[in-house]
């Protein structure tokens, strides 16, 4: 049976997604209503824009039972803005921010924290688990402070984290999504969805 | 060891609107409008000197945004920051991009500075939208560089019938270049006056390679409903928010409406209660030499 995955589809990089995680091999459902998480073995939650993103979460009861789906050891894998909602503090590059999240990975996320739009980037990356590295898309990327000595970082730039695990959360600052490489989408659902 | 970083690549300019799909981008004019687009759910904003519908009434030249404006504006708000450069004005483009705006808006809702030439957006680290009527306009935007593509609507007037004509004639358009075959692609891009590797994209795709959001007369959230179910990617919103009675519970109502855009119990919900909408304009008032839409080609 095809592993049958969620991807958030409020707002952001929803199609990029849907379309790397039928390329190796799952069943998608686009989740807009908490209904919309029934059944899935697997969560994306994509990029976007954080502060609209939490908001639309909070709007459409998304939060608590998508905390559930957490505290029951389903997968949640956050790319960019996705990665900002899970983790459990925010901080950003030049502002002083307020911004609740879904407080699901031990994580501070600074947001924005290369710079604006003119400081976006693309850089191979080493991940702990390819062999070959991987084309990083960084768009207004956070980057990532693990809080706990239980994360497993899975890869980084000079700056810091852009890649961690934590327990069956993973968040990563960057879009694999955005490229024709499927090998960290492969390593999600091989990894996190068939392995647990 | 290290890898070359590459910055202001192709990639990062398509990838960046792609971020904002679903989303809705508000014209604001000062910091606290901008905070109350923040905060109703805005994906970014677009800072501007006056909303079309003032340019429109006040008429005179319309331009850049005053730098301190743009900064203030930056220094209120964590999403991403637009802003206008007058059509072919790369000097504007140049100090947009020194200012480092997260996009720039190649507007015709500004004054056009030079009528038979856009700027060369492929020059710029920051990624530039451009709008279009038809397939055609789009393509030959893209060509120059251009990173996401809107409709042009009929900026200001609170009536979405133009950006209706200019959605359904540009997916219209895809369509039939779907459907048509190979042998005739050159003939098609000879035609349309389009780069025959974008008509082929086109053609083998059945959509462009950038998206395409919703803009120009855009007011209520069934407007927004309506532009999404039409396919496309999001919307901006321009007069409709700040010329309205209740601006913040308008601009939270049309990010919501956007969210859920094929359930119309949702939409009739956001609808509720909203206050005045902006006064609309009729296009048929509108003198042909002051139509926004047909300034750029």
């Amino acid at each position: 049976m095809k592993p049958y995955i969620g991807v958030l589809a409020l707002q952001g990089g929803v199609s990029e997604h849907v379309d790397m995680l039928k390329a190796v091999g799952c069943d998608t459902v686009e989740v807009r209503r908490p209904e919309d998480l029934n059944g899935i073995a697997g969560l994306v939650m994509p990029g976007g824009e954080s502060t609209a993103l939490i908001k639309l979460l909070v709007r459409w009861n998304l939060v608590a039972p998508i905390r559930t789906l957490a505290g029951t050891g389903i997968p949640i894998w956050g790319t960019c803005a996705g990665s900002i909602l899970l983790s459990s503090e925010i901080s950003e590059r030049e502002h002083r921010v307020d911004q609740p999240s879904l407080e699901l990975a031990p994580v501070r996320a600074d947001r924005n924290s290369f710079g604006r739009q003119v400081a976006s980037f693309q850089e191979d990356l080493i991940i702990k688990g390819l062999e070959e590295p991987f084309p990083g898309v960084f768009i207004r990327a956070p980057l990532l402070f693990p809080l706990s000595n239980s994360s497993e970082i899975l890869s980084s730039v000079s700056e810091g984290v852009v890649f961690v695990k934590c327990g069956n959360i993973w968040l990563s600052s960057f879009h694999p999504e955005l490229t024709d490489d499927t090998r960290v989408h492969a390593m999600f659902i091989r990894d996190a969805v068939i392995g647990s | 060891m290290s890898f070359i970083r590459d910055d202001g690549t192709w990639k990062v300019k398509t990838g960046h609107a792609r971020m904002l799909k679903g989303g809705v981008i508000m014209d604001v004019v000062n910091a606290e409008q901008a905070k109350i687009a923040e905060e109703a759910g805005a994906v970014a904003v677009m800072a501007l000197e006056r909303v079309p519908a003032d340019i429109r009434v006040q008429g005179g030249v319309a331009r850049m945004s005053d730098p301190d404006m743009i900064k203030g504006i930056q220094a209120a708000v964590t999403i991403p920051v637009m802003a206008k450069c007058r059509i072919g004005h790369f000097a504007e483009a140049q100090v947009l991009q020194a200012l480092e705006i997260d996009f720039i808006d190649e507007s015709e809702v500004l004054t056009p500075a030079d009528e038979a030439n856009h700027v060369n957006k492929w020059d710029y680290k920051v990624p530039f939208v451009c709008g279009a009527t038809v397939l055609e306009e789009a393509l030959r935007r893209i060509a120059e560089g251009a990173a996401m593509i809107r409709t042009k609507g009929e900026a200001g007037t609170g009536n979405v019938v133009e950006a209706v004509r200019h959605a359904r004639s540009v997916l219209g358009e895809i369509r039939k270049l779907q459907a048509t075959p190979f042998e005739e692609l050159m003939s098609c891009a000879k035609v349309m006056g389009a780069p025959y590797e974008l008509v082929k994209y086109v053609h083998e795709n059945g959509k462009l390679p950038v998206v395409n959001f919703a803009a120009g007369g855009i007011a209520t959230p069934a407007d927004a409903s309506l532009m999404m179910q039409l396919g496309l990617d999001g919307v901006f919103v321009g007069s409709g928010i700040f010329k309205s009675g209740n601006p913040a519970v308008r601009a939270k109502a049309i990010v919501e409406a956007v969210s859920q855009f094929d359930k119309p119990e949702v939409i009739a919900r956001v609808s509720a209660g909203l206050g005045e909408a902006m006064v609309g304009i009729n296009i048929s008032d509108i003198p042909a030499n002051e139509k926004m839409a047909n300034r750029g080609w």
